[in-house]
């Protein structure tokens, strides 16, 4: 099987263990993946507050492109990516004008833009093109006794999942569960995780991160386990500021493309898990 | 006791404010709204609005522009569409406070050194000039632009991402910078040519 990779900036930034873990479990399953020549940033949430259609002339030159390259399906990791992409196929299915205007433009530029492109999830190809017993044919050394909380977010089961529950997504309890670990039930899955608030507005964004991970140490998961590179970015990199400012917690947070590889027994390297600003050391020693 | 209107007469509220709402992509539904208030109870960010998203969307419908766009609501919302999935009557909640934030913008009327529309604004101005964002440098111009004490309070989380190799200092950059620009100009030409014909 093959596919387009979008990686957006946060993979490149950021994220980069997500993107390591991602190229080197998509490798080891035997899945072909080419990078999008030349992509551009997809606006994020961010350029939707300043401009409407150039945000979605934005994504549609990823999306001409892509249409060009190949008649793969683009794997969109980070949930903002996949929102944006995905909620643009539509807004140009649906409003005639909008469209117009944004084909005109990307015509300006030598671009074609037909809206034939399917934006996926790597959590939904993991799941659904391989699926779960072929996945369980790679699990070499299987994650036995560690508890993980899944962690889904906003924006890849909202408003527009096609493979999962909006209120009550499973597809990452089923992964979690076939590297043989233990899938802690708690009911925050889809809450928000601050999003850019963190930054912006500490007062209010760290009170939600500070939600997440103090309920996932209450209900005994050794690790949050996340598929969008701001969730990991907020529920790891604020613990410092959330412990001054709440209590210290220290709970890891790992991309479920990291838990995946370790239980195919890829090296830690390979999967960027010295990334982790709060370590997985400890928690992953007791494998 | 000092009298004070607490309610607006019909004639005080915008009415063509309401209108250019309803007319807006995701503005459609508005006046379905039956303000059954479970945007405001699935809002993770509901407690620390001054309007809680259904105040918001009752306000905007009315008219009540000054309120509505002068908000700290549009500007908390995270975008996380928890609203948008309770909505019974399917009101695009997330895109009318994008459309919201975007007028308010567009009039200059969101508070000067709130940090959010400035991240919006220099997103958009990073895009333009690499076709990429760097987060590094993203979040550094941010706090640069409106509060040199907190940049100090992220020390820690700059040496933290240093250490675990995070962090780059260089905008990444696409190869073909003159294609954006030829269709972000296009939008741009498209939009004067709009505004002309609207004026004639």
């Amino acid at each position: 099987m093959k596919y387009l990779y979008f990686p957006g900036c946060s993979l490149k930034g950021t994220g980069r263990a997500y993107e390591e873990s991602f190229l080197a479990v998509f490798k080891a399953l035997g899945l072909e993946v080419r990078e999008l020549e030349d992509w551009n940033c997809c606006g994020a949430t961010a350029y939707m507050s300043v401009d409407e259609t150039k945000s979605y002339a934005l994504a549609g030159r990823n999306l001409a492109i892509a249409e060009r390259s190949s008649d793969l399906d683009v794997i969109a990791p980070c949930s903002a990516c996949y929102l944006v992409l995905n909620k643009t196929q539509k807004g140009l299915k649906e409003n005639p004008e909008l469209r117009r205007k944004v084909v005109n433009a990307l015509k300006a530029a030598g671009l074609d833009y037909k809206g034939k492109v399917r934006v996926r999830h790597p959590l939904d190809v993991l799941i659904n093109d391989v699926g779960v017993e072929k996945l369980a044919k790679f699990i070499t050394k299987p994650l036995k006794g560690m508890k993980f909380a899944p962690y889904y977010g906003c924006q890849v089961v909202r408003p527009y999942s096609t493979f999962d529950d909006q209120y009550n997504p499973v597809t990452m309890d089923k992964l979690i569960e076939a590297v043989g670990a233990e899938c802690v039930s708690w009911p925050l899955k889809t809450r928000c995780c601050g999003g850019s608030l963190t930054g912006t507005l500490p007062e209010v964004g760290l009170r939600l991160a500070y939600i997440l991970i103090k309920e996932a140490k209450k209900r005994g998961a050794g690790a949050i386990v996340t598929l969008c590179p701001l969730c990991q970015f907020n529920l790891d990199g604020y613990q410092d500021k959330i412990a001054s400012k709440y209590e210290r917690v220290d709970i890891p947070t790992l991309y479920f493309t990291q838990i995946l590889g370790l239980a195919m027994g890829l090296p830690e390297s390979e999967l960027g898990i010295k990334r982790g600003i709060i370590s997985a050391e400890a928690v992953l020693a007791g494998r | 006791m000092p009298l004070e209107q607490k309610v607006k007469y019909e004639s005080e509220c915008d009415r063509e404010f309401a209108q250019w709402v309803v007319g807006q992509i995701g503005g459609e539904n508005l006046r379905h709204c039956i303000q059954c208030g479970i945007c405001s109870a699935a809002c993770p960010l509901s407690l620390y609005m001054d309007y809680t998203p259904r105040r918001i969307i009752n306000l905007a419908r009315e008219g009540f522009k000054k309120e509505v766009l002068s908000s700290f609501t549009i500007w908390l919302c995270s975008s996380c569409y928890a609203c948008r999935v309770e909505c019974p009557k399917e009101i695009h909640i997330t895109d009318i406070m994008y459309l919201l934030k975007r007028r308010a913008i567009e009039e200059g009327v969101y508070p000067r050194s709130f940090p959010i529309p400035v991240l919006a604004r220099e997103f958009g101005r990073m895009i333009f000039m690499f076709g990429r964002v760097n987060e590094t440098l993203l979040v550094t111009d941010l706090f640069l632009r409106t509060n040199w004490f907190k940049f100090l309070g992220m020390i820690g989380l700059g040496l933290n991402l240093m250490r675990t190799g995070r962090m780059s200092f260089l905008p990444d950059t696409i190869k073909r910078r003159g294609e954006l620009r030829k269709v972000l100009d296009a939008l741009d030409a498209e939009e004067k040519k709009e505004k002309k014909e609207a004026l004639s």
